[in-house]
């Protein structure tokens, strides 16, 4: 009936994932009473659950991204006290506990905490740079949000019912095949990356045809944001890497579920395929990653410097040059398997050609700061940080790319220290930047800016201590994903990181101060013209939060900087373009599609990781059924008057006329 | 542009960088790749150093110049020139693309040569070599000297100053031959055998590894390296040809089911082939865990 499910599978001696969990539980409980009693179940159900507006989905693609961040940061304690303490001795975690939780850490902190953000952020901010209502298919988008939940809620699933993988967050074969790994640890990483990799995918399907096809009015392609070229060389990535991800766990799924032998030791299996399929995949998914975030940087450079970017044509080519390199680059993950000199070589020269279109965006980030005015703001912190901070990640790069250099550094703790430098420096530091630049325009409050650059100087600060002792015990030989160790001179090194990681929980504490202190403060706070930091593009037209519509009526664009180029124009004459013919605007409905379907997703993936095959055909079956509902609809959209549209757009020209006629800056 | 005065200072810092680095390289490092105890790693050393240093040219000035702009241009500093329509330069453009492209083509070429140069599997030299086969077990080291027909496990012995010629596989799931002082690493896969040729110049100890995670024993993949005179290794291979275990398929059997903190030992009367027959598979893949702790195979802690 359950399947292997029964009550062994709950770790009831193990104190520290028993009162984790327990904690989590109580309070998911505390929430869900608050929410019940408090009477906000309809107005959660109405205007989020359901909700297929992208701004609110951005949203929620960003809080399961930060609960996931605070989930893998608490991983990343565990492993830098364990490997402080573990030397001579076994520490406080065996290592069955410690291989789950660097596994967990990688996984949780890849698929569940950057790419939520990168995703959330892209949802939210791509249609109000575009001038458009919504995202080409605004119930796919849900669904591609639920399912990422759905992952991300099975992986949380197994840290108290079963184990999670102890295999890394990649599971090479041979180890992750049943005959190393029995248990069902491989099996929540296999359903929870596949469900979730439909999502992205969907996603990826989603905004692609958004940007190349929903544009408003005169936005030429090369009229478009940064943010929005970035976006576009990213969700490109997806849909052309993430099926090859998908099809390389399916493999591994047949092998595990039904025998099959594509990576296993016998009857002709090949191990060496899983890793360059898997890295096929891996390579690009980290440009997806960090393409968006040399967006955000474009953006918050620019508008903090009160300056056009420089050189856009050439972050343009720069952009689409890194997208398509990065797909000949994936052998640099394993020169050490025994290829050739001359495969060797050419993958090493393709790997530090990135570094080309890397170093122009540099630059040209230089020299859009050059002859401007430069406001220190958290968002410009962070970027300046991630500058700093990314030139040297990217040498580190360019020196495990060589393929003799990576003979001696390879899966050593100088390969930790590289991918968190260009991680943490690259793409985390640009979902803080992104953050704190876009938080106004969804909540119509900025962050409070102390706390904020608390945040910042602590996340630095803590980032050199955390990392560069670990580029340090590379250097000593050092590999990772060591449980103990007793060769004495990395211990030293171990210290001063978990003495950074510390830092690294100040600036975590930081961050979660100045959301609470900013929503308490939130009427000093308030944003009331819809453009706080004087910005540049689109999104920062209309109304902060801005209405359903996003935009009363859409813009017609005209010129390079869109909405600079209307500011500019106010500013000049000083006044507002005339008010325009309001009209009644056409949206989706909302639809419970998504999490209904995310819900059939879960049992399902539960059910396969557990061999309930019951309960596997009625999650399908639920799902699939829940589409075809869906599919039948008759009513697909509601009317907003033209009255409502014009009372709400009349708010927003008030705030701006005040605003304008204040307006003492330079012309 | 007040060029020049910035390029000197880049310079000197840039000097004053490089002395610290050096130092550290020199003095504070005594073990690890930057301090290799043979010619493979000597040369991986430069290859490492060089490539930094090269990088570094255009990194430091870069960091720099990051800081330099942003607190110039702050919106405050009056005397520094509003320029919002410096938008596009086609010089500036030009050296964009230049620096890094002409970088990325000198190290291009040292990443082309090295490659060649440094091949794991190319001979050190035309001298005799000492033939080694390794195979990863879980969860310790098999090193099979086949022309002495002798074994040892968890510890590697090597005569300093010749060639040493390595054939890896491994038993069960993969992991990584490294012996971070003598040089490059590579893969040990089962029904595969990959070459590596280190040497080490001198005698001394060093400290070897697994650099690739293979299961829950992984931090017993640990093992020394004990570089020794000719002499002493042949003396050592005639104590171990004397003593202990004949390793025959069923010794070799019993040794490569999985096992935790194995203390060094040697084996006499290797059987002839054996590395053979376990890259062939006449032996067949070691087993994975041989009872599912915990009862279901669900959640396979100890004593759960």
């Amino acid at each position: 009936m359950l399947g292997k499910l029964s009550w062994d599978a709950i770790p009831w001696h193990e104190p520290i994932p028993m009162v984790t969990s327990g904690v989590i539980v109580l309070v998911v409980l505390g929430v869900l009473a608050w929410i019940v009693i408090g009477g906000h179940l309809p107005y959660l159900w109405r205007e989020w659950i359901t909700s297929v507006d992208h701004k609110r989905i951005g949203v929620m693609y960003i809080l399961l991204a930060l609960a996931m961040l605070v989930r893998g940061f608490a991983d990343a304690i565990m492993m830098r006290s364990q490997q402080a303490v573990a030397f001579g001795n076994d520490g406080y975690l065996p290592p069955e506990h410690y291989n789950q939780i660097f596994s967990a850490h990688g996984t949780i902190m890849i698929f569940f905490g950057a790419m939520p953000f990168v995703i959330g952020l892209m949802n939210f901010v791509i249609p109000l740079q575009l001038g458009v209502r919504d995202v080409a298919f605004p119930t796919l988008n849900s669904v591609g949000f639920w399912l990422t939940a759905t992952g991300a809620l099975l992986v949380n699933i197994s840290l108290v019912v079963g184990e999670f993988a102890r295999t890394g967050w990649l599971p090479y074969p041979p180890l992750s095949e049943a005959t190393y790994q029995p248990g069902v640890g491989v099996d929540y990483y296999l359903w929870a990356i596949q469900i979730s990799g439909v999502g992205t995918l969907l996603t990826g399907v989603n905004l692609v045809t958004t940007i190349l096809k929903m544009r408003a009015p005169g936005m030429s392609y090369l009229r478009m944001p940064m943010f929005c070229w970035t976006s576009l060389a990213s969700n490109l990535l997806i849909i052309a890497a993430f099926p090859v991800l998908t099809a390389t766990l399916a493999m591994l799924t047949l092998d595990r579920y039904l025998g099959f032998h594509f990576f296993t030791n016998e009857a002709g299996g090949n191990m060496m395929m899983f890793m360059n399929l898997i890295w096929a995949w891996g390579h690009p998914e980290v440009y997806i990653l960090v393409l968006p975030a040399f967006g955000v940087f474009s953006e918050v450079i620019s508008t903090f410097s009160s300056k056009p970017l420089f050189g856009y044509r050439s972050m343009v080519v720069a952009t689409m040059f890194i997208c398509i390199v990065s797909f000949t680059v994936w052998l640099h993950h394993f020169f050490t398997m025994g290829a050739g000199p001359a495969v060797n070589a050419v993958f090493g020269i393709s790997t530090s050609i990135i570094a080309v279109g890397t170093g122009v965006k540099i630059y040209n980030w230089l020299f859009t700061m050059y002859g401007g005015r430069v406001r220190f703001t958290t968002p410009m912190l962070w970027s300046l940080g991630f500058m700093i901070t990314f030139v040297i990640g990217g040498m580190t790069g360019v020196m495990l790319a060589i393929p003799p250099a990576d003979f001696v550094l390879h899966n050593s703790m100088f390969l930790v220290a590289h991918f968190h430098n260009v991680i943490i420096g690259g793409v985390l530091f640009a979902a803080f930047a992104g953050l704190t630049y876009w938080f106004p325009k969804a909540f119509g409050f900025t962050l409070d800016e102390w706390w904020g650059k608390a945040a910042f100087w602590f996340g630095f600060i803590g980032f050199y201590v955390t990392f560069m002792p670990l580029y340090i015990a590379g250097l000593l030989g050092m590999t990772r994903r060591l449980q103990r160790y007793d060769y004495e001179p990395w211990h030293v090194w171990m210290l001063i990181a978990a003495f950074g990681t510390a830092i690294l929980f100040a600036g975590v504490a930081c961050q979660v101060i100045q959301l609470v202190v900013s929503i308490r403060r939130r009427e000093q706070l308030r944003d009331v013209t819809g453009d706080p930091w004087d910005g540049r593009s689109l999104e920062w037209a209309t109304a902060s939060p801005p209405p359903v519509f996003n935009f009363a009526v859409l813009p017609n664009v005209s010129a390079d900087e869109p909405y600079w180029a209307i500011k500019q124009h106010a500013r000049e004459q000083n006044r507002l373009r005339p008010e325009p013919e309001y009209e009644e605007i056409e949206m989706p409905r909302n639809s419970p599609t998504g999490f209904v379907c995310a819900f059939f997703a879960t049992l399902m993936g539960f059910a396969l990781i557990w061999h309930i095959w019951w309960l596997v055909a009625l999650g399908f079956v639920g799902a699939y059924a829940t589409f075809v509902v869906f599919a039948w609809r008759d009513v697909p959209e509601y009317i907003i008057p033209a009255s409502e549209v014009a009372r709400l757009d009349r708010e927003n020209r008030s705030a701006r006329k005040e605003a304008l006629a204040t307006y003492t800056g330079p012309m | 542009m007040p060029q020049a005065g910035r390029r000197d200072r880049a310079s000197i810092i840039l000097k004053a960088v490089l002395a610290c680095g050096m130092a550290c390289a020199l003095s504070g490092c005594n073990t690890g790749i930057l301090d290799p105890k043979g010619p493979v790693g000597a040369a991986e050393r430069t290859i490492l150093l060089n490539s930094t240093v090269i990088m570094l040219a255009i990194v430091i000035p870069t960091i720099i110049a990051t800081l330099a702009f942003a607190w110039w241009y702050r919106a405050s500093n009056t005397r520094a020139r509003f320029r919002p329509d410096f938008v596009y330069s086609g010089q500036v453009e030009l050296i964009v693309w230049s620096i890094p492209t002409l970088v990325i083509l000198f190290l291009g070429g040292v990443i082309w040569i090295g490659s060649y140069e440094l091949d794991p599997g190319k001979p050190l030299s035309q001298d005799k070599h000492l033939e080694v086969q390794v195979v990863s077990l879980d969860w310790k080291w098999l090193f099979i000297y086949p022309e002495q027909g002798v074994a040892s496990v968890n510890q590697l012995v090597i005569p300093a100053g010749q060639p040493v010629h390595f054939s890896i596989t491994s038993a069960s799931v993969m992991n990584v031959f490294f012996v971070p002082e003598l040089g490059s690493m590579i893969y040990a896969m089962n029904r595969m055998a990959t070459n590596l040729n280190l040497q080490a110049d001198h005698p001394g100890e060093f400290h070897g590894m697994s650099a690739m995670f293979s299961g829950d024993g992984f931090p017993d993949m640990q093992f020394k390296v004990r570089a020794v005179s000719d002499g002493d290794f042949q003396n050592w291979v005639r104590t171990a040809q004397a003593a202990g275990q004949a390793l025959d398929r069923t010794a070799y059997t019993q040794l490569a089911k999985q096992s935790r903190n194995v203390a060094p030992t040697t084996f006499r009367g290797v059987e002839p082939h054996l590395f053979d027959a376990i890259v062939r598979q006449d032996i067949p893949p070691a087993p994975g865990p041989e009872t599912e702790r915990g009862g279901a195979d669900v959640s396979p802690r100890p004593g759960g």
